[in-house]
């Protein structure tokens, strides 16, 4: 099966603007989140966007944007020889190719597959709004195209003139994770030579906190401790993560620099409980099984796990009953940490961004750690990295890997088994 | 209503609402095209929105698509008024 890599990544997350600022905060021990939630306080859609985009944009769309100019850039398209930059360059995405970057291959054989979770929710809220408070025919013609959940992967291949398939995943909070694998599978199946993939999401509205906290499913503490016997529900936060994936030889072939191999991915259902994971991981782990076939490696070859780990009392026991059963008696020699603790829960962002999370840290040979995670719950006794990050303790002479878990209200469980070089 | 409705009012109003939806003010004059501006059809329906909102003037879809310049659109209110 032809292998597929990683070129270039972009983020925007709680701890700041850039892949960059994601991967030193997180490893550094700094936490984004403030007054109980994960917002982007950084982010300002004009400082990559012209205005006339900006307010074509619900924020799960700006956030996209962003993050893909990073990554675009960050992969040296347009660049000429060279093969590649580093961190954030702010450049702007033009309409319809515009301004866009030059692509190193055809335009039909570039697509995009984005994950969301709800999409534009606030521009729903506000259409919503209007309707009640003035009438119907006060709501604004945009409400459509800047809600629905493909909105964001449409304007990424607007912008950069991406013509090959674009479309948007959804599988609540695996949907960054589902993205990245439906676009591994199509550049396997060589229906593109490149693909951007990743996840948005711009939920921080009083819809979703009330709809969530009707749920009990946020923490009323506010506090993102994953692992932790004091943990009471997850932080919710917002974001975007994107990833430019080409097929091997093509990379190889333009000079790129390769960040990474997405190995392998599987995805599964629980089939159980649409908010409720399977309490002993069954579903989970056996997403987790078939990234690993899927990859072509045993468990004993995982240095790394990047868990879904959301700080839910319910998540973080099944998925350390998941590891477990996947991973066997590895599970207990390996470190095992939550991006959502430094961040908290980007939802439908989550997968893509936490993929590039792992990335970087395999890059950099470091597990980042688990924050706020003091008293470890009883019967959860992974190595959950607490407090400070740690350098893998991995064989020098071999790239390596980690697993990367995304898990989704719907029983939707994905998985991706990344390497770096 | 109507009659005190003057030629530089709605000049003012399709100029602040063609920069609101992004266009150079600068570039906007009379003759000026929708192409040129970057202004297409979901601003047309923006624009739209807002004379009706502020003269309780319908415009038609089919009306606004044949509506290729800022002074074409000024005439078109100018005569629904």
């Amino acid at each position: 099966m032809e292998r597929v890599v990683v070129t270039g990544v972009g983020a925007v997350t709680p701890l700041g603007v850039g892949a960059r600022a994601l991967h030193e905060r997180w490893s550094a021990g700094v936490c984004g989140i403030s007054g109980g939630e994960g917002a982007c306080a950084d982010f300002n859609p004009t400082d990559f966007l012209s205005a006339k985009e900006a307010r074509r944009a619900d924020r799960f769309t700006q956030l996209a944007l962003a993050a893909c100019a990073e990554a675009i850039a960050d992969a040296g398209w347009g660049d000429g020889a060279d093969g590649g930059g580093a961190g954030a360059s702010g450049a702007r995405g033009g309409r319809a190719g515009a301004e866009a970057r030059e692509l190193p291959y055809a335009p039909e054989r570039v697509g995009c597959v984005l994950g969301t979770g709800v999409g534009g929710i606030a521009t729903l809220t506000g259409g919503q709004d209007t309707l009640r408070e003035r009438g119907g025919e006060y709501v604004s013609p945009l409400s459509v195209p800047l809600m629905m959940s493909n909105a964001a992967a449409g304007a990424l291949s607007m912008a950069h003139g991406l013509r090959g398939p674009s479309f948007a995943v959804s599988s609540a909070c695996a949907s960054g994770a589902h993205a990245i694998g439906s676009a591994l599978r199509m550049l396997q199946h060589g229906e593109a030579d490149a693909v951007v993939a990743g996840g948005s999401e711009a939920g921080l509205t009083p819809l979703a906190r009330a709809a969530f906290s009707a749920l009990d499913a946020l923490s009323t503490s506010g506090v993102s401790r994953p692992f932790d016997a004091r943990r009471d529900g997850f932080v919710m936060g917002e974001g975007a993560a994107v990833l430019v994936l080409e097929r091997a030889d093509a990379a190889s072939a333009r000079g790129a620099r390769v960040l990474g191999t997405i190995r392998g991915y599987g995805a599964s259902s629980d089939a159980h409980h649409i908010t409720a994971p399977r309490e002993d991981g069954l579903g989970q782990a056996g997403a987790m099984r078939a990234a690993l076939a899927d990859a072509g490696v045993e468990p004993e070859d995982i240095d790394y796990v990047n868990a879904h780990g959301t700080s839910t009392p319910l998540n973080d026991r099944a998925e350390t009953h998941a590891i477990k059963l996947a991973l066997g008696e590895h599970a207990q020699r390996i470190p095992v940490s939550s991006t959502k603790s430094a961040i908290g829960h980007l939802l439908g962002a989550a997968g893509a961004v936490e993929a590039v999370a792992t990335l970087l840290a395999l890059r950099d040979r470091i597990a980042p750690p688990t924050l706020g995670l003091s008293e470890p719950d009883e019967g959860l006794d992974l190595d959950y990295v607490p407090d400070t990050a740690r350098p893998l303790s991995h064989n020098g002479d071999r790239p390596a890997l980690a697993l990367s878990n995304s898990f989704g209200f719907g029983g939707h469980n994905a998985v991706l088994c990344l390497e770096a070089p | 209503m109507s009659t005190t409705i003057t030629e530089e009012q709605i000049e003012k109003l399709v100029i602040e609402s063609l920069a609101t939806f992004g266009a150079d003010p600068d570039d906007i004059t009379r003759d000026a095209t929708f192409e040129a501006l970057d202004i297409d059809s979901l601003d047309l329906a923006e624009l739209s929105q807002i004379v009706n909102e502020q003269y309780g003037v319908e415009l038609k879809g089919s009306d606004v698509a044949e509506v290729k310049t800022v002074d074409d659109a000024m005439k078109l209110i100018a005569e629904r008024l």
